[in-house]
């Protein structure tokens, strides 16, 4: 499958999907101008991927920040997973946050409230 | 002085009249026109920089940055684009006031925006309706417009305006202020506590 490896900017996230070196990451910073632009060929690259997705999936999200409009597109992508989970596949959520960053802890706890799908919390040390 | 006309002396008094309020106020950021991407990160990166300065808590630094975000984008999405002269804009962009003031304890990120008044009700209702809530009513809320609010591309159905409630743990401060018959000036005041909770 194609890899898609886009590089970070102030406001768009750096996003590296690898189905064969397993690498499935989102992160950085996210609030581009037109969310949908940006996160459409992700989803588009997710839904190819569920069609035959390897063994296991672990999908790594370490984000800084995002505004409320990402916020939306974030759960789609988590939504795909979650079809994936419930077709019998193993997948693993990541969520990384700054250990001093409550809110971006509290936004995993919520993200992994609503979909139902393995979560891990990973918090990491800014300094 | 004799040479100056009075439109230019009017000018003159305007712009130090203007800087007076603006120190009473306390504004150190100030913009009225088109709110773009561009002006979104400008403003973000300009608050950014200012806050690291005055040492702000990195906790307060993130929260004014989300509040900034997302009233820019609520002006910027939502703003009525009037065709009439005094508020004429070209482009598709909401166009408005922002201001930034800081106090010694708290930061005010303000926003001020035509609106029409076919609109004020349901915003008003959803307004209400958030400050009427307290940490746990708001979260349930959040959760429920972000699943919602895929299903309807335009409307957020508010939830900018929960990310603020639950972001600054304030009550959000609002008005609508008369302009003619079909439309009115939206206010819109954040406080962000510059405190950190752990002092």
């Amino acid at each position: 499958m194609q890899v898609i490896k886009i590089k970070g900017t102030d406001d768009t996230p750096k996003v590296t999907l690898d189905a064969d070196n397993g690498i499935f990451e989102i992160s950085g910073r996210s609030l581009p101008e037109d969310v949908v632009a940006f996160y459409d060929p992700i989803l588009e690259w997710l839904d190819e991927y569920s069609q035959s997705p390897n063994s296991k999936t672990v999908f790594d999200f370490k984000l800084e920040y995002f505004n409320t409009a990402s916020s939306k597109l974030i759960l789609d992508i988590l939504l795909k997973l979650e079809e994936m989970c419930d077709a019998g596949k193993e997948i693993l959520v990541r969520w990384h946050y700054p250990d001093d960053d409550e809110d971006m802890q509290e936004a995993g706890e919520e993200y992994a409230d609503i979909v139902e799908v393995p979560f891990e919390q990973v918090s990491y040390s800014v300094d | 002085m004799s040479e100056i006309s009075k439109e230019k002396k009017d000018s003159l008094e305007f712009v130090y009249d203007l800087f007076l309020k603006m120190k009473k106020h306390k504004v150190h950021l100030a913009y009225e026109g088109e709110i773009t991407h561009q002006i979104t990160k400008a403003f973000t990166s300009l608050a950014e920089s200012n806050m690291a300065a005055q040492e702000d808590d990195n906790s307060v630094q993130k929260k004014v940055f989300h509040v900034m975000v997302e009233c820019l984008q609520n002006v910027s999405k939502h703003a009525e684009v009037n065709e009439d002269d005094l508020f004429a804009s070209t482009s598709r962009d909401g166009r408005g006031i922002f201001i930034v003031s800081r106090g010694e304890d708290e930061y005010y990120v303000t926003t001020g925006n035509l609106i029409s008044n076919d609109k004020i009700q349901g915003l008003n209702l959803m307004l209400e309706n958030i400050n009427s809530m307290d940490k746990e009513g708001l979260k349930k809320l959040y959760k429920q417009q972000i699943r919602e609010g895929r299903l309807s591309e335009k409307d957020g159905a508010g939830l900018g305006f929960i990310d603020i409630a639950r972001k600054t743990g304030e009550k959000l401060v609002y008005s609508f202020l008369p302009v003619e018959e079909t439309v009115s000036f939206f206010v819109l005041i954040s406080t962000i506590s510059r405190k950190s909770k752990s002092e």
